[in-house]
């Protein structure tokens, strides 16, 4: 209990000195801050924008968990922009292409999905094991390349309608369609949100979540990757196989972003788009760093940063600049990650000098009956 | 002379870590323009007690004066602003920089806020000249022999400004002519009224260029002597001890079946160079078989190598009679082979995982730690609450990060969890190093039980009262290569220093 009261210190002291950062912002730009604040706290939780902040969540979420994976072992995708955005794609071109009994159908797109972006992530890990390719670098590239495979395959081969002003893949039909889940707000008393669907991808979200807790932590492999993250030398003594290591779990983190888009696309947007949602890899980083790989603290790390991105809009329409916003999630990361180091350093002396004490006694103990 | 202040004077230096006396009550002195050779085996306290020279340890106790002022070094910029400069073993020399470049990073010779390389070259050209050391200003660093890139590292100490330099085993990278370079080179710069602090385990280079030899043994020094007053099995006896333990005359429980066996290995470092050479060796049942040796002769490659994480040229490598030379490292290590690593921070534990974790690495895919796929945490906990308690390893619980243990802590966990998982045979590392010597006792005497068992065990240890007592058999490494196999029964310290160094057979004096 002591440990969990203290695991919760590091990201209320980052938060708290972030909103006194933004406050500063809003300060400097002639608004209270109060009153901004209460806008975004009206405005974020009403059904609607609940709705929304939990479809923003979702594919944070899922690229966070993809991002984590890597950071398990000391390996820094940055690719997952790249790799869902492909997988995406092909999984929207895949799905709107073929009419199946709808469980089966989804799962294809599911799987189209997963195979894509376990490849496309798997090019960085076998750069990596067999050239010595830095994953960052090769992932970066890879981006680059995945972009423009895109924008080439979206404008000749995968669109519906070559002169639509805004290409898409064809219609995903209903059978591949994830059903809403606006039923729960009404089942529950509140009103229902309007304009907007909850996505039923939330599930597979959460599934993603329990997915990667016991991966990492349940499972020999995920023992191994902490280990190699830990301890490279100590791992390959312990038959830990460093490079097949990298190569499965550049597929896994790969296969997991490749999840990343679908929550749109089989909610609300039903096909890849030329303005297909973006950055959500990127941002996925931060949310992984905010909630410092742990799955739940993931979950409330997107959930933040979807609850920010959905109540900044209130701003605007007050003639308050919503990128306070930005600069609020930008800070609450950077002062996550150091309030983190801080605090878990005092963690750890703190616990070493504890078992220091208690193995000195034990010493003394001994000589005490030895005497 | 008697006149003139010794160059350096360290008075009853002791100092400690966690666990382990580095350096107690030392004493040296250094004469003004003389090369003076610290030796002593691995471990016995020489880097520890340069380190502190150099101000980057500071010492518990004792006094040290420079040139007759005493003086509390903070740092190697204190150290190098009294004239103390340092060569380490390992160059730190930016490759793609050139040798000017190098020279003056870190102490560049402005005008306004321009570099000025000129004066700097000038310098450097002058220093060459003075001591004889070549080098080429505007060569890049990568280009460079090993030799070459020495001479770069003594200029950089000398254009410090520093008189008395301290060489780190300056002789451990270099090829023979590149040594007897290196040493005109030294002679040299005494010559010029510089002082030299040489730190060897050679016992020919150093009667060969040292003034003053000091021997360090046990983190103490033992004696300082003139290499004209002794011979090398003088020196190897001052350097291991006059007296060898006595091993214990226990039952030999050797059998004759094969556990663990090398034959013809070979295997070369990423460079290209031979680091074992023809190693073979057969570890019976109930047998441990000792290798001695001045650490860096090859004993991390050959663990390695038997672990299937060093790639071999040729050989092969069987346990138990059935090849595994194409076996990965997990597949051994799930065969039956325990692992003592001989850095255990690097190669044996994560430190910020707890106890428990610790406990199963390298016997993660192995109940009662895993079950399918899954791992085991109660089995797990349960079997490191076994460990803690049969091995003494003092800790509140399983559940502590391993950093939170004393360093012999760590030791008898990492003994333990190889112990407990009965190996059919053992590379042990210097199992019971930095530890205290009750535990030490237990350890050993755990060792000879699984001998008595059947365990086949390789012996690498630096301590001559452990290979002694425990091996059935020993065998000195010597620049990768098997040099001489003892009889622990009947081996004096004049005959294994002298294998240990290189020497070959001395004739006993």
């Amino acid at each position: 209990m002591k440990k969990f009261l203290l695991s919760l210190l590091a990201p209320a002291v980052a938060i708290v000195f972030a909103l006194a950062v933004a406050s500063l912002a809003l300060l400097a730009t002639g608004t209270n801050p109060l009153d901004a604040y209460q806008l975004m706290w009206e405005f974020g939780t009403t059904s609607t924008s609940i709705a929304s902040t939990v479809n923003r969540a979702i594919p944070l979420y899922i690229s966070a968990v993809a991002v984590a994976i890597g950071f398990q072992m000391g390996l820094f995708n940055i690719g997952v922009e790249g790799q869902y955005l492909l997988a995406a794609l092909f999984a929207g071109y895949v799905g709107g292409s073929i009419v199946l009994w709808a469980p089966l159908h989804v799962a294809v797109v599911l799987l189209v999905a997963i195979i894509v972006g376990a490849l496309w992530a798997g090019i960085a890990g076998v750069l990596k094991t067999t050239r010595g390719v830095h994953e960052v670098i090769s992932t970066i590239m890879l981006n680059f390349i995945a972009f423009s495979v895109i924008a080439y395959l979206l404008f000749n081969n995968f669109n519906n309608d070559p002169t639509a002003l805004n290409l898409k893949t064809p219609p995903l039909p209903e059978s591949a369609l994830i059903p809403n889940l606006n039923w729960v707000f009404t089942a529950l008393g509140f009103s229902e949100p309007r304009g907007t669907e909850m996505e039923g991808f939330l599930f597979i979200a959460i599934a993603v979540g329990i997915f990667y807790y016991l991966l990492v932590d349940r499972t020999r492999f995920g023992f191994e990757l902490r280990a190699s993250g830990l301890n490279p030398g100590s791992s390959l003594m312990a038959g830990v196989n460093p490079k097949r290591m990298i190569n499965i779990t550049m597929l896994i983190s790969g296969g997991i972003a490749g999840l990343v888009g679908l929550s749109t696309m089989m909610g609300n947007l039903g096909a890849y788009t030329q303005d297909f949602p973006r950055q959500l890899g990127f941002t996925g980083i931060a949310v992984a760093l905010l909630g410092r790989n742990n799955a739940v603290g993931m979950a409330f790390g997107a959930l933040l940063f979807g609850f920010l991105d959905r109540s900044a809009l209130i701003l605007d329409l007050n003639d308050i600049p919503k990128e306070v916003v930005q600069i609020m999630q930008g800070v609450i990361v950077l002062s996550v990650v150091i309030a983190y180091e801080v605090v878990n350093r005092w963690i750890a002396t703190r616990e070493i000098k504890a078992a220091a004490l208690a193995t000195r006694e034990m010493d003394d103990e001994a000589e005490a009956v030895a005497a | 002379m008697t006149d003139r202040p010794l160059a350096v004077e360290m008075i009853d230096i002791t100092k400690s870590f966690p666990g382990v006396v580095a350096n107690h009550d030392v004493n040296l002195s250094v004469k003004l323009g003389e090369i003076h050779a610290v030796i002593g085996e691995n471990g016995a306290g020489k880097s520890t007690l340069m380190k502190i020279l150099y101000g980057m340890q500071a010492a518990d106790e004792g006094t040290i004066r420079i040139d007759g002022n005493e003086v509390d070094f903070r740092s190697p910029r204190d150290a190098i602003a009294d004239g103390v400069g340092m060569v380490h073993q390992h160059f730190m020399l930016a490759d793609n920089f050139t040798v000017l470049e190098n020279i003056v990073l870190g102490a560049e010779p402005r005008s306004g806020i321009q570099l000025d390389f000129g004066e700097a070259r000038a310098s450097i050209n002058q220093l060459g000249e003075t001591y004889g050391l070549d080098v080429d200003p505007d060569a890049l660093v990568e280009t460079l022999t090993v030799g070459a890139r020495q001479r770069v590292e003594i200029i950089k100490v000398l254009y410090r400004g520093a008189t008395i330099l301290i060489l780190d085993e300056p002789t451990a990278v270099l090829v023979p002519q590149e040594v007897d370079e290196l040493f005109s080179n030294l002679q040299e710069i005494t010559g010029e009224g510089e002082t030299v602090i040489f730190i060897s385990h050679k016992l020919d280079e150093v009667l060969q260029v040292a003034d003053t030899i000091t021997v360090m043994r046990d983190g103490t020094t033992v004696a300082t002597v003139y290499p004209e007053d002794v011979d090398t099995g003088q020196l190897a006896e001052l350097m291991v001890g006059s007296e060898l333990p006595t091993p214990e005359t226990t039952e030999s429980t050797v059998t004759d079946v094969s556990q663990i066996a090398v034959s013809g290995l070979n295997a070369e470092n990423e460079y290209g160079r031979p680091v074992l050479t023809d190693i073979s060796f057969d570890v019976h049942r109930g047998e441990i078989i000792g290798i001695a040796g001045v650490e860096g002769n090859g004993q991390a490659e050959l663990i390695d190598a038997m672990m299937g994480i060093h790639p071999i040229t040729s050989g092969s490598i069987s346990l138990a009679g059935v090849d595994i030379t194409a076996w990965s490292t997990k597949r051994r290590r799930e065969a039956g082979i325990g692992i003592i690593p001989s850095d255990r921070h690097r190669q044996g534990m994560l430190l910020l995982a707890p106890l428990w974790e610790n406990a199963m690495l390298g016997h993660q895919t192995t109940p009662p730690f895993a079950k399918g796929p899954w791992i085991n945490r109660s089995g797990a906990r349960e079997r490191t609450t076994e460990i803690i308690e049969r091995f003494d390893v003092k800790t509140p619980g399983p559940d502590v990060l391993a950093a939170a243990l004393s360093g012999g802590n760590q030791q008898k966990l990492i003994v333990g969890r190889e112990m407990i998982a009965q190996p059919g045979a053992l590379i042990a590392a210097h199992p019971t190093r930095g530890i205290d010597v009750g535990a030490q006792a237990a350890i050993w005497d755990e060792l000879r039980q699984a001998r008595a068992d059947g365990l086949g065990v390789v012996l690498i240890s630096a301590d001559l009262e452990e290979l002694i007592g425990l091996s059935d058999s020993l065998l000195v490494i010597y620049a990768g290569e098997i040099v001489a196999e003892l009889d622990p029964q009947e081996v004096t310290p004049e005959v294994l220093g002298a294998y240990m160094t290189g020497l070959g057979e001395v004739e006993p004096v």
